[in-house]
């Protein structure tokens, strides 16, 4: 049962996140939460039961994802007008 | 203005779609319900998914039995995805070669504890990566995960050295063998098994140990090849996009 | 319940990116939001409480097995559809890339070719 708040928890959390990923200006902070987010999500995928997809989440989502979003903001600009 | 109609468009956007989860009981047995709702079903017709689990074993002797129905049952669906990534990393290849100038930004030299670590975590990350997918028949992970994790120990490398640069030669004949190897073994199913990908074209081994599950392992391992060499390829590419001045 | 509700949230948080901002990476952050979205959702369709995971390495898992593990159909699915989003996110990086390329913006409104 204590588990079951824990991820209600992390789901706020998730969802909170993912609103500062979309509001904020900076791209550079806004990757970051885009990343957490899906961080938050692997271990939701734990509690689902389903450790391949936490593996693939947590690898892909988390690791290659921001990192080629941050590439790419290298390569253009980080501010939002 | 424009704002505010598209929150009120995404909110009855979002009731409708919470009417139809509702549906749903969260928690339960799905092919239960399903079973609700569909006439003249007698218990001794098997659902997909039931046949996959309850039958899994015997017909695959693969632990993992999401490996199972990614490699063996829906193994043709994979091949069209790996079809799908490669022809995504060869549009960004071609798209980034005709991209010439960039903002100049200056390269800063990596620190020592960035250096070292990577150094020693190169190898270590890539044997863990081989590790993940030539047991993705018995544990969590596989192909996918394992490729992943060896493209990360690559975008470790280039982060940390400058003049690191993964030879795009091998890169690509790997990955071309790799996708080889696996329509290969689907061609021997349809030769000498009774269907594409069938899986008794080898002996099927024992539940539970290394060498079991006939062709899953061997094309689990083609797949995290392939995904492995065509990530690394992709942050090649996107790394090292050339800027003139 | 709560898992449909908050990945519902991420799909539409995802979305008003995409028709909202004026940003183009913005956009690019939206779709990946909402792809985990629609992940999330689709992995908290197959999930049945007190079962366990669909990797049978113990003997007592051997009987009877479909009263014992969760849906691993969706599991699957969600599996290939994470590799996609990956890659598909890094082509439209790379368009991101090119477009700024031209016309040193990231803005929408700097791009009016299309327009008429």
């Amino acid at each position: 049962m204590i588990l079951e708040y824990f991820m209600i928890l992390l789901l706020l959390l998730m969802v909170g996140l993912a609103i500062y990923a979309v509001e904020t200006k900076d791209l550079l902070a806004s990757v970051i939460a885009a990343g957490f987010v899906s961080l938050v999500a692997s271990i939701v995928y734990l509690y689902l039961q389903a450790p391949d997809v936490a593996m693939t989440e947590a690898a892909i989502g988390a690791g290659l994802t921001t990192l080629i979003f941050i590439i790419a903001i290298r390569k253009t600009e980080r501010r939002e007008r | 203005m424009r704002k505010w109609i598209a929150i009120t468009f995404l909110l009855i956007l979002g009731f409708f779609m919470l009417r139809i989860a509702g549906a749903f009981p969260f928690g339960e047995n799905t092919w239960k319900v399903a079973r609700q709702y569909v006439k003249n079903v007698t218990e001794e017709k098997w659902w997909v998914a039931e046949h996959y689990v309850d039958k899994g074993i015997k017909e695959n002797r693969g632990s993992n039995l999401v490996t199972s129905i990614v490699v063996n049952y829906r193994g043709f669906d994979t091949l069209g995805e790996v079809t799908v990534l490669f022809l995504a990393a060869t549009a960004l290849a071609f798209l980034l070669s005709s991209c010439t100038c960039f903002r100049k930004y200056e390269r800063i030299e990596a620190s020592l504890i960035l250096k070292t670590a990577s150094d020693t975590l190169y190898p270590l990350l890539i044997l863990f990566g081989a590790y993940i997918f030539i047991h993705g028949h018995l544990t969590p992970g596989g192909g996918f995960q394992g490729g992943t994790v060896i493209a990360s120990a690559v975008m470790l490398m280039l982060l940390a050295h400058f003049s690191f640069h993964p030879n795009h030669e091998v890169l690509s004949v790997t990955e071309g063998l790799a996708g080889i190897v696996f329509a290969a073994i689907g061609l021997a199913g349809l030769i000498w098994g009774r269907s594409f990908l069938a899986n008794n074209i080898l002996p099927l081994g024992h539940w539970n140990r290394l060498f079991s599950a006939g062709v899953i392992p061997l094309i689990y391992i083609a797949i995290g090849f392939k995904v492995g060499s065509e990530l690394s390829g992709l942050i090649t590419d996107m790394f090292k996009v050339t800027k003139e001045e | 319940m709560f898992f449909f509700a908050s990945s519902i949230a991420l799909i539409l948080i995802g979305l008003y990116a995409v028709l909202v901002k004026r940003n183009i990476m913005k956009m690019v952050i939206g779709l990946s939001i909402m792809d985990t979205g629609v992940n999330i959702l689709i992995i908290s369709l197959g999930f049945i409480r007190g079962k366990t995971a669909p990797i049978i390495n113990a003997k007592d898992l051997l009987v009877r097995t479909s009263s014992k593990v969760v849906d691993p159909v969706p599991q699957a699915l969600v599996l290939t559809a994470i590799v996609i989003g990956v890659a598909v996110t890094a082509a439209a990086l790379s368009i991101v890339m090119l477009m700024y390329s031209k016309k040193k913006s990231l803005e929408i409104e700097e791009y009016k070719e299309l327009k008429w």
